[in-house]
């Protein structure tokens, strides 16, 4: 098997003196997907956001593709977070462009696309979403699963070799959750490399290749789905405990 | 009363270059306070501690000296002092700019402040740097968050460069004064001077106005951006 797409090593970060993670290590290998789960406060979202470097760790190796990162290096942050798309809870889209100038204006700065180029390919990834109606609406016209796929179209408009999500559904009201789970299921069967903080235990037994138990800043548990979702794991309480919130069936 | 009409009618032209060379004054003056501002909004969000301090300074400075005490330390002191030598005109632009400046700093702060921070987060996720962030995805919307306040700030400009007139700079109080004193019409006089300010001040705050509703972003309320 060759090197990893991206590895992290003994990522720590505190915020005012309080240890948030304790030294995690991560690797995703091409087409891996790996589930965080946890308790709020456990450190799953200052993970993800550590991994791309919009918190910055206190210590911390990067590695994509084999090659090491030099985080404090400015150019190579950039190229980083480029080829490491980000999915937010709350979507993040830029409120004064249209979903269409939302996808093509990363394209031209970051890129460099002409504008032609830029339109044809956020044209591309907004259909593949199937938004391409909705190019011209601002998000503000938007309802809630449809700027949460205007903001999967504009991770992946970037060419990410991978993806992080940060409980992409958890804003979502139950009518307009299924298309953004439709829309991560569609990338799953193409191949993407994700990591996600999910509390929707469908998307935890399907999707997962593995899952990451994570806890006080730690990985506590960790392992392939069948054999960490068995009676008597931390995992497998803490997903009984969403079935009974949520009313899924295990 | 016909002394009063025919002292109006004389002065009028003589008044309207006046206003004229408010609004030089203003719209230079409102330039260098967006520019500074802007800059110094960004600074003091984004920048380093050291320079957050600096600029609170300068902020605190300009807010707690009176204009007429600024222009005068400038004016007759500073600029001479550095070896500037600036009109009257000049002079009271580039001092009422530094001035609007401190306070549009707080305005476009206070803008950066109320946008949703996930925003500038989402621009380096994809890559952006902090500059192409700041320029592209947060100045855009802070404008458009600012144009209530900045109209204020323009009709409290507008309205103190009437303080230009003790320097000498020939605006529309200055002539008014200069008129008055010489034809005794005192009353006519001040009341034009006051509805030129008042003319000039109601047209820009409602072009300021239609700006706004212009550059509205679509699906957001009156209240919103």
């Amino acid at each position: 098997m060759g090197d990893p797409i991206l590895r992290v090593e003994n990522i720590t970060k505190s915020f005012n003196g309080e240890s948030i993670l304790k030294g995690v290590n991560l690797s995703l290998g091409k087409g891996e997907i790996k589930i965080l789960i946890g308790p709020s406060g456990g450190g799953k979202s200052t993970l993800l956001q550590c991994m791309n470097c919009l918190v910055t760790p206190d210590s911390g190796k990067f590695w994509l593709e084999g090659k090491p990162v030099d985080i404090t290096h400015k150019q190579e942050l950039y190229d980083l977070r480029q080829q490491v798309g980000m999915i937010f809870q709350e979507f993040n889209l830029f409120d004064h462009l249209t979903a269409l100038d939302n996808l093509t204006i990363a394209l031209r700065k970051v890129k460099k696309l002409s504008k032609k180029a830029a339109i044809a390919r956020a044209m591309i990834e907004l259909s593949q979403v199937g938004l391409a109606d909705k190019i011209n609406l601002y998000p503000a016209e938007l309802s809630g699963g449809q700027k949460q796929r205007v903001a999967i179209a504009r991770a992946l408009a970037m060419d990410p070799k991978v993806l992080l999500l940060d409980e992409p559904t958890s804003a979502l009201d139950p009518e307009v959750m299924g298309e953004v789970i439709d829309v991560i299921r569609n990338l799953a069967k193409q191949g993407m490399t994700m990591i996600m903080a999910t509390h929707q235990v469908s998307l935890i037994r399907t999707l997962a290749h593995e899952i990451l138990f994570m806890e006080a800043g730690s990985v506590v548990e960790q392992g392939q789905p069948d054999t960490l979702l068995v009676p008597g794991s931390r995992s497998q309480d803490f997903c009984d405990k969403l079935n009974f919130i949520t009313g899924e069936r295990p | 009363m016909i002394e009063s009409v025919t002292a109006i009618k004389e002065s009028l032209p003589y008044l309207l270059q006046g206003g004229g060379i408010t609004l030089v004054i203003v719209v230079g003056a409102m330039a260098i306070g967006l520019i500074l501002g802007l800059c110094m909004a960004v600074m003091q969000v984004y920048g380093h501690p050291l320079v957050k301090r600096v600029i609170g300074v300068y902020i605190w400075f300009f807010q707690g000296v009176p204009i007429l005490v600024l222009l005068f330390l400038f004016y007759f002191g500073l600029f001479h002092y550095i070896g500037l030598n600036l009109s009257a005109v000049s002079a009271v632009m580039v001092v009422l700019g530094m001035t609007t400046a401190a306070y549009q700093a707080n305005i476009f702060r206070g803008a950066i402040l109320l946008l949703p921070q996930g925003q500038f987060k989402a621009a380096s996720a994809v890559g952006m740097s902090d500059f192409a962030a700041i320029k592209s995805i947060i100045l855009p919307q802070v404008l458009r968050l600012s144009i209530p306040a900045w109209s204020n700030e323009f009709s409290i400009i507008l309205k103190d460069s009437a303080l230009a007139f003790v320097l000498g700079a020939p605006e529309i109080m200055a002539r008014a004064k200069f008129i008055a004193s010489r034809t005794y019409q005192h009353l006519p006089l001040y009341i034009m001077a006051g509805l030129i300010y008042f003319i000039l001040t109601w047209a820009g705050v409602m072009a300021l106005s239609k700006l706004e509703k212009t550059v509205r972003i679509p699906g957001y309320s009156n209240k919103g951006i």
